[in-house]
Order: C-alpha cells, then sequence, then structure tokens
C-alpha cells in the first residue's frame, strides 16, 4: 500500500458516529483510507464528496484529521501461516506473533458460479447425537444455532469444531467477550488442535462497526484453504446478530431508511453474500458455516433469525430440557435440510427410519405431558413415553453425549426395546427383524 | 452516436452518470473501471443530466470519473434454438461456458451456440404475406418443434422473398428474406432480441383459460386447480415445503418447456436441480427432463441488480416459446427476493418508501409482471400458453406483508402454505381452507372438468372442502369440551376430515408412486373417500370411533402408495369397500 505520493486532506465536512464526509479527487468505491490515524471505509460518493465508514468509531475525530486513502478494499495476506494463530478484525496479529507473509487478498470477493459447485455429500460427524442422529451436518453446508443469550451455543459450537473431521478450523467471533474468546482459546489448546486454528476475533470491548469485516476476513482465509488447498475447512462465526446490529448502525448513520426492526433493506442480500460462501467445490475442499444468531426470547419472527433461516440449510435450537436438567438440541424445532444426503448412504441404513420413529415418540410424551398438565388420566403408552423421553433427552439429545453415529443407533433402538414393541415404533418390518435388541 | 457519460456518484450498485447527449428510461450502459473491466448498468431514473444506473455487478474499485457509454436499447434477451436444457445468469450468459470456480466481473458469455446445426424445415414459401411472430421455419430442439419466426419487433406487413430448403444450418445463418411495404429487403436469421422488460406480443387474442394444468399434485389438481395459462403463488415460511413442491410441479408438471428462475435464493438448491434434472424422465412425454427445461439462476449471493433482471429474463424466454404454440411453465422462487431488489435500490436512490420501505409501486410491479403470463390464440389459430407459478418468503411467516398482499391481487391462484401443518409433518403444508383457485369459479373450466374428468367435478371438490371446514370445527369442539363431552357426531366428522387430510391433501413427494398422482387416479380417490364420508357412522365410543378411521386411513393410504390399478391396489380396495359395507 506504499505510494511514492500520497495527497494529505485535513478538512473533514461532516461527522456521525460511524462516518466521516470530506471533499477528495479519485477516489474508488469500498477503498481503505486512515482518518486520524483510524481505519476506514469509503462507502458513498456523490460528486467530490466522499462519506466514509470508520470502523473504531469517530470519538475524537476533529475536523482536520488527516485522511488519506489506500486506494484499495480491505485485505488479508493468506498463506500457511495463518494455522494457529489469532487476529483482530483487519487481519492484524493479536497473538504477539510475527506479521503473516502472504499473497494479499481482497476480501468480500466474489461468488462461485453456481454451476461449478458440487452436490454436498460428506458428513461432518461431531458426537452430538442432537446433531449426528437427528440433524446430520454435510460438509458444504450453512446452519445456524438459534440460541437465547444465556445458552451455551459458544461451548457447543467448540465441541462441534475440535470433533469434527475437518482440515481447518476458522472462527469468526464478532462482539465475543474477552472470557468467551479466552475460552476458545483455551479449550483449542487444551484439544491439541491449535495448529489448525485461524480465529479473527471483534471482542466487545472493541468498537462494533469493526465487526463487519470479520466475516468477509473468516471467509478470504477459509477460501484461501479450501480453493487453493483443497481443504475441508469450518468457518465458526459467532454471534451473526451482533453482526446485524453493526450493519444497522451504519445504515442508520448514512440516513437509509429502515425495513422491519430497524434493519436496514439489504439485511437478506448482506447475509447471504456471507453464508453463500459455504461450498463444496468439484476438487475435495469444501468450506462448511456454522454460525450462532441469538434470540430476543427465542423470536424467531424477528428480522434476523427470520432472513437467516431463509439463506441457512436448517437451523439447530438449544433448549434447556426440565426432565432431564440438561441442555438439549430441541428435535422439533432444528433442521437440517441436507441430512438426507447423507442419512442412510454415509450412515447405517437404519438411520432415517430410528431417527423418525425416535423423534414421533418423543413427540408422543410430549402429548403425554400435556395430557397430565391438564388433569387427564394417563394410559399405559402415556407412562412408558414419559419414561422413554427422559431417557432420550439424557442418552441422546443433551449437548454433553460424545458417541459414534453407530452407538447413537444402537442406544435408540435400546430406548425402543426397553419401553416399546416392535409395532409401536412403526419401523419397517426389515429394520426391526435385524436391529430389534429383544 | 452513442451518448457518453461519466460517474459522479457511487452507493452500493446504484451509480450517479452525467451524460451529454439522450438517454432513455432502462436503457443499458457499460461502464469502464480504472482496469479496464467494462460493467453492465441499467438506468433507472434520469434528473437533469444526471442518471442514476443500477450496476449489475459489484462496484468494488469503480471511481467518480469513470467512464460510460449508453447502447441505445434496453435489457435484451437473445431468443433462438438452444435455450433449452441451459443454464443461464440472471442476464443471460450462460453459466456453463465460463471459465474459473469464481464469477469474474464483467464476463459475459454467448447464450446461444453458434456453431452448433440445427434441421432447418421451411414452413413459410415465397409470396407468403407474414408479420411479427409469423412462423417461417422450423427446427428441432430435442424433441420439441421451435419455430422460427418473424422476428417481433418487424412492424407491418411483410412478404416472403426467399427461404432457405430444408437443411442444417447454424443460428446466424440467414434462413429467410423478406421485403417491407417499402420493397427494401431484410434478412432473418434463427434468433432475435428481445427487451425483457416489454412483454411480447405477436398474437391475435389472450382468452381467458379454458383448462387446467395438471401437475400430479392432489392438492393442487383437485382441490385448486391451476388454469393451463394461469397464476398462482406459494408462500410460506421457511421450512415449510416451498421448494420441495416447487420442484415437484417442475418435474410432474404437463408442459412442454419449463423455465425456472431460482431468485435469489440459496445455491445448493440449484445444484439439486443440476444434479438430479439430468437423471429424471418427464413423465408425460418419457424424455429427459433437462430437455425441456431452461434454468435462470441468480442465487442470493450473485449481485442484486441481476436479481430483478432474472425473472424478466425467464418470463421473456417462456414468451417466446408461447408464440411457437408451445406450453410453458415459469417458476420462479422466491419473488420475495426480486422485492426486495427493489426494495434496496429504492431505498438508495432516496425515494420516499411504501409499506416495509417497499417501493410504494411494488404492487404495480408484481402485477404487471403476473399479467404477462396468460393463454394466447396466435395469429394462425393456435394456442400456447405461459403458466406462471410463483413463490413468496413472507416476512416472519406473516403473510400481511406487500409482498404477498400485492400478490394475492395479481394471482388468481393461492397456496398457502401452514407453519402448523409444517410441523405435523402434512406434507405439502398447503392449508386447505385459506388457500384457493378462483378458476374453479370460471364457467369454461368447470366444463372443462365435467368433461374431462367428471359430470359434476367441482361440486366434488367444494363438498370435500367442506368436510374439512366441517371437521375443523368439530376439532375446535371437542378441543373445549373435551372427548366426552360432545355427542359422537362430531368425533365422525372430525375423523371424515381427518380422512381428507391424510388421503387426497397429503401426499410423498419422495416416494416413487405416490410423488405423481395422475387426473384418472385423482378422480378415482376423491369418488372413493367421499363415497366414504357419504355414509352415516355410529359408535359405541370415541375410541372406537378413532380405531375405525385410524384403520381406514391406512388402507387408504396404502393405496396411495400401490401402483394404480394393481392386484395390490385393488386388494386394498376391497378391503376399504368391506369396511364401509
Amino acid at each position: 500500500m506504499n505510494k511514492a505520493y500520497q495527497k494529505i486532506y485535513t478538512k473533514l465536512e461532516g461527522i456521525t458516529k460511524a462516518t466521516v464526509s470530506l471533499r477528495a479527487k479519485g477516489v474508488s468505491n469500498d477503498e481503505l483510507a486512515v482518518v486520524g490515524g483510524r481505519l476506514a471505509q469509503v462507502v458513498r460518493i456523490k460528486g467530490e464528496l466522499i462519506t466514509l465508514q470508520v470502523f473504531s468509531g469517530t470519538e475524537g475525530i476533529p475536523t482536520n484529521a488527516e485522511v488519506t486513502f489506500l486506494g484499495e478494499p480491505p485485505t488479508l495476506k493468506v498463506s500457511d501461516q495463518l494455522s494457529g494463530r489469532f487476529f483482530d478484525a483487519y487481519g492484524h496479529p493479536i497473538d504477539g506473533g510475527p506479521e503473516i507473509e502472504g499473497e494479499e487478498r481482497q476480501i468480500g470477493g466474489p461468488s462461485v458460479n453456481p454451476y461449478k459447485r458440487r452436490q454436498p455429500s460428506q458428513l461432518i460427524p461431531t458426537g452430538i447425537a442432537g446433531i449426528d442422529l437427528n440433524n446430520t451436518l454435510v460438509s458444504g453446508q450453512k446452519i445456524p444455532f438459534f440460541a437465547d443469550p444465556d445458552q451455551p451455543y459458544n461451548q457447543v459450537m467448540a465441541d462441534v469444531a475440535i470433533r469434527a473431521d475437518v482440515d481447518k478450523i476458522i472462527l469468526g467471533g464478532m462482539g465475543l467477550t474477552n472470557d468467551d474468546y479466552l475460552f476458545f482459546r483455551h479449550r483449542f489448546e487444551q484439544a491439541g488442535a491449535l495448529d489448525k486454528i485461524i480465529c479473527f476475533i471483534n471482542t466487545t470491548e472493541n468498537p462494533p462497526v469493526e465487526r463487519l469485516l470479520v466475516p468477509d476476513m473468516a471467509l478470504t482465509a477459509a477460501e484461501y484453504f479450501a480453493v487453493d488447498k483443497n481443504e475441508k475447512v469450518l468457518v465458526l462465526l459467532t454471534d451473526m446478530t451482533l453482526y446485524a446490529d453493526a450493519l444497522s448502525i451504519v445504515s442508520n448513520r448514512m440516513d437509509q431508511i429502515p425495513s422491519k426492526d430497524s434493519m436496514p433493506g439489504s439485511l437478506y442480500s448482506d447475509l447471504a453474500k456471507i453464508y453463500e460462501k459455504a461450498v463444496q467445490l468439484p476438487t475435495e475442499g469444501s468450506i462448511t458455516i456454522i454460525a450462532v444468531t441469538t434470540l430476543n426470547d427465542g423470536d424467531i419472527t424477528h428480522a434476523i433469525p427470520d432472513n437467516t433461516g431463509y439463506i441457512t440449510e436448517g437451523q439447530l435450537f438449544l433448549r434447556a430440557d426440565s426432565d432431564t436438567g440438561k441442555v438439549i438440541i430441541d428435535p422439533f424445532r432444528s433442521l437440517s435440510r441436507l441430512k438426507q444426503l447423507v442419512q442412510g448412504k454415509k450412515t447405517r441404513e437404519d438411520h432415517s427410519q430410528v431417527m423418525n420413529a425416535s423423534v414421533r415418540l418423543y413427540a408422543d410424551a410430549q402429548n403425554a405431558k400435556t395430557k397430565l398438565e391438564n388433569g387427564f388420566d394417563l394410559s399405559d403408552y402415556d407412562h412408558r413415553c414419559l419414561a422413554y423421553a427422559k431417557d432420550y433427552a439424557r442418552e441422546l439429545l443433551a449437548i454433553d453425549v460424545n458417541i459414534s453415529i453407530t452407538e447413537m443407533l444402537d442406544t435408540a433402538w435400546k430406548l425402543f426395546a426397553k419401553y416399546f414393541s416392535p409395532a409401536e415404533t412403526g419401523i419397517k418390518q426389515a429394520l426391526i427383524d435385524k436391529y430389534w435388541k429383544s | 452516436m452513442k451518448t457518453k457519460g461519466i460517474v459522479r456518484g457511487i452507493v452500493s450498485n446504484l451509480v450517479t452518470v452525467e451524460v451529454d447527449g439522450p438517454v432513455s428510461e432502462n436503457e443499458i450502459c457499460y461502464i469502464t473501471t480504472s482496469e479496464g473491466v467494462e460493467l453492465m448498468a441499467e438506468v433507472i431514473k434520469v434528473n437533469g443530466n444526471l442518471a442514476s444506473v443500477q450496476v449489475f455487478e459489484s462496484t468494488r474499485g469503480l471511481k467518480g470519473g469513470n467512464s460510460v457509454e449508453f447502447e441505445g436499447r434496453m435489457l435484451e434477451v437473445t431468443l433462438g434454438p438452444g435455450l433449452l436444457s441451459s443454464t443461464y445468469d440472471g442476464l443471460q450468459n450462460d453459466l456453463t461456458t465460463m471459465t474459473g470456480v469464481f464469477l469474474k466481473r464483467g464476463e459475459y458469455t454467448d447464450p446461444l451456440n453458434r456453431e452448433k446445426l440445427w434441421d432447418f424445415t421451411p414452413i413459410a414459401k415465397p409470396g407468403d404475406s407474414v408479420i411479427a411472430a409469423d412462423w417461417l421455419g422450423e427446427v428441432k430442439e430435442g424433441w420439441l418443434p421451435h419455430k422460427i419466426m418473424v422476428p417481433f419487433s418487424f412492424n407491418g406487413t411483410y412478404t416472403v422473398e426467399s427461404v432457405k430448403e430444408a437443411g442444417q444450418y447454424n443460428v446466424d445463418t440467414v434462413i429467410a428474406v423478406l421485403r417491407n411495404e417499402d420493397g427494401e429487403k431484410v434478412d432473418v436469421t434463427m434468433t432475435q432480441k428481445w427487451p425483457v422488460k416489454v412483454a411480447i406480443k405477436g398474437y391475435k387474442e389472450k382468452p381467458r383459460p379454458n383448462k387446467i394444468m395438471e401437475t400430479g399434485v392432489r392438492v393442487i389438481d383437485t382441490l385448486n386447480p391451476i388454469a393451463e395459462g394461469g397464476t398462482g403463488f406459494i408462500p410460506g415460511p421457511f421450512g415449510c415445503g416451498k421448494t420441495v413442491l416447487q420442484h415437484a410441479i417442475a418435474k410432474q408438471g404437463d408442459a412442454d418447456v419449463i423455465v425456472m428462475a431460482a431468485c435469489g435464493e440459496r445455491a445448493n438448491e440449484v445444484v439439486e436441480i443440476f444434479t438430479e434434472f439430468p437423471e429424471l424422465i418427464d413423465p408425460h412425454t418419457g424424455r429427459h427432463l433437462m430437455e425441456r427445461t431452461t434454468i435462470i439462476c441468480n442465487t442470493s449471493n450473485m449481485p442484486v441488480a441481476a436479481r430483478e433482471a432474472s425473472v424478466y429474463t425467464a418470463m421473456t424466454i417462456c414468451e417466446y416459446y408461447r408464440a411457437m404454440g408451445l406450453k410453458c411453465l415459469l417458476l420462479a422462487d422466491s419473488t420475495s427476493r426480486w422485492a426486495q431488489a427493489l426494495r434496496e435500490m429504492s431505498n438508495r436512490m432516496e425515494e420516499l418508501p411504501g409499506a416495509d420501505a417497499f417501493p410504494v409501486d411494488l404492487s404495480a410491479i408484481i402485477s404487471n409482471f403476473y399479467a404477462r403470463a396468460g393463454m394466447v390464440v396466435l395469429n394462425n389459430g393456435e394456442t400456447g400458453a405461459v403458466t406462471f407459478i410463483g413463490t413468496v418468503s413472507p416476512a416472519g411467516g406473516n403473510l400481511k406483508e406487500p409482498v404477498t398482499e400485492s400478490t394475492k391481487k395479481a394471482a388468481r391462484c393461492f397456496y398457502a402454505l401452514e407453519q402448523n401443518r409444517a410441523d405435523q409433518k402434512r406434507y405439502p403444508a398447503v392449508g386447505p381452507l385459506e388457500s384457493y383457485s378462483k378458476y374453479l369459479d370460471y364457467p369454461e373450466i368447470r366444463q372443462y372438468l365435467d368433461e374431462t374428468i367428471e359430470p359434476g367435478w367441482v361440486d366434488k371438490v367444494l363438498t370435500a372442502k367442506n368436510i374439512i371446514r366441517r371437521g375443523k370445527e368439530a376439532s375446535e369442539q371437542i378441543n373445549i369440551l373435551g372427548d366426552d363431552g360432545v355427542p359422537m357426531s362430531y368425533h365422525v366428522n372430525f375423523w371424515k376430515s381427518e380422512l381428507v387430510d391424510f388421503v387426497i391433501l397429503q401426499q410423498d413427494a419422495f416416494d416413487a408412486i405416490d410423488a405423481l398422482c395422475p387426473l384418472e387416479r385423482q378422480r378415482f380417490m376423491l369418488d372413493l373417500v367421499l363415497e366414504i364420508c357419504a355414509r352415516d357412522y355410529d359408535f359405541e365410543d370415541f375410541e372406537k370411533c378413532r380405531e375405525f378411521f385410524k384403520t381406514l386411513i391406512n388402507e387408504l393410504r396404502q393405496m396411495n402408495y400401490s401402483a394404480y390399478e394393481s392386484e395390490q391396489f385393488k386388494a386394498y380396495n376391497d378391503s376399504v369397500k368391506k369396511m364401509i359395507a
């Protein structure tokens, strides 16, 4: 970015909390600038009046602040040196290590030609039965956790990342508390997985607008490993709700008319641009995205989870289960849209039937519970369902489960035999004959 | 001389250009970046000598002062043999011939294969008097007769001077020479261009649709049929099976040509089409599905302005095939994304917003678009049709939002996908009571159904709907008063409606047999179900009632899973008949 001659501007015409404007010539759209020592990006050009979004906020910036234009949009240097490193939202190391040497790439680059994609078909095992058994993940998939802020989504995500059989794990942390950042760092270290981790972190201590860079940084690194190195890459983005909040701050400061829930009208496209980076390439390379969207009191009709749901391939709900006192993956509201691409194909033949039967019986237990609450008498079947539901939640749905998919299926068969007759499960006779545990 | 301009302002993909000459609304221009890449854009507003243009690509790196050249034409598509089984982006670039894994900015590819030779047979003779859209000759595109027409843009009457004899030619060969009223000769090749935002006319009249388009989906064909040349839309929250239903219609719809516009949706869903369709067989012709399908693909991460263009590109291709006397089906998933693209632009132009920040003319834009569908009588008396079904993705699943409401005014069929039906895995989750087809009120359609299915068919359909309505009322009473608190007739009514629900409404899109239910079979099943429901039943207690109907439902569902009129099918039928005897 070193230019022999860089014009320095010193007269700002307008300042808002997130943007500054000034008159300048020859400025290109999306290019970076430095305003009073802070990084900023061109977001609007109107004649010679340039509006810059200042990532770290404009507090204390004077109207005579020095402004220089860098001539390029935000970039990331990519190479194998990225592995095992921690960076801030700008891609600068925060782990005390040296700067990365490598090819400089613009972040937020073009999308993959849809015709060049392949249908996702590789299973990503996590050991968590609520995911593997009921909502199997597939490489190239994009799926968020929908969770209330008090739920342990970051822990679950860390577990998933460490157990998933992938070549690289890239964490994009947006508005992460310092405690959570340290948790991830510690967890990755403990698991001995540091060499395949790359983190881009914006904590709550950093300015919110900086977050807007994090997903693109993480995904540019992901594309390097998936496209150039044919690796299986898992990208974790937490928390996308805070990312969307930052979008609304900037759009608000630019006087844009908000749409639903005071979010910018372009929210769908903005989120899709990120999530659609998930891809299965014709080579072995793939990018899988697991994100977190925190909800406000479970409200999924809010613009952020709503738009997310239309973009992602399913969603995973966490719920505190009062029967067992554990956090479980809600089998009713969770959905993996790609699960049928691997269930019974990459897993045992009985997978989808066992999954459906176990969820159906769990639903019967919920009905029995409602009956109980309304003061009706319970039948023998109701009692058996309730007992089954407790075991099912503890041994399979709970997030602390860590077993192979075959063990999950065997556990389910064991529970079926313990509480039900083969006919009550409604499973195909051929499978009953083969797997029923008498 | 072309009008030139200079970039003066940039906000995201909205660029303001100072122009030195005349420009027109919707005119196409190319902006040259500092690196020499040409980006296509469209004029959407003019104010004095400033034109606002929406750029169909990322505007990253564009500078104030970059030069612009106006083309003097609107956004056009290229029409000609080879459109079928192609995969285009929203601007009709062939995605399959692009190089590299990533889409390159400014890379525009030819929509048609210019080298390929087509078997041409002449239709018109020298001396014939022709007007725009008249057929001059024909080539075989797959198994479809692809008519080579007098270009739609030709005004007035022409006389055919000469037509090429039968033989193999590429699309750029002059296949006919015409003479206009002034005696000037004009060449006609196999291709022509047409602006996407203008409807292709060139037909004699546009009568009301008078027959239905079979989809093999019971909840559509039986309950709320869509007419050939009709319009319908499918709103539903995410996870309710919109895409599965649309794909089912695409696979089974009785049409000669299917155009699927993936408009701002997931790329992996388009990949599913690429992967599955080449393997699938069209149930009506036994040919590969891909042979009759064109995919227009602007997925959610592709440039927003091209998303708006994509639905128009798709519609224009349908209209082109309609002018050949073919039945076309256009499926757009989802029109909400298109409306959002309009919203983003309107927002950047700082227009005063309407409801939910959508542009105020949203309703008019949607109506105009739906109006391009329809059945037409061509100049030669043949008929062609464009049937249009769009999906809508209402924010928060709430149908009281501008896109759903505007579409409701424009479309004649409404297939509401319901969250609670999806939660109960009652697929397709089309709500039986809220959904409607206005075509059931058309005397011409009633007559058609009387003649092709059986006399009095519409009344039977209404009877079935009424059974569902009565069952819903009964179930509400049962929920309030308890199983023991209501007379037995309430239980019977409830279970009759469950019978209609499980046997007629629900259908397994993933079962080889149940997925496709031909009209004849739909007639048989509805007659059977109504016969069962017409009877009076009495039971000792509600448990017995439930048991009886549950068994009956199971037998009937097994029928749905058995090949029509097979031994198995007949056996289940006999057993049902015995149960109700």
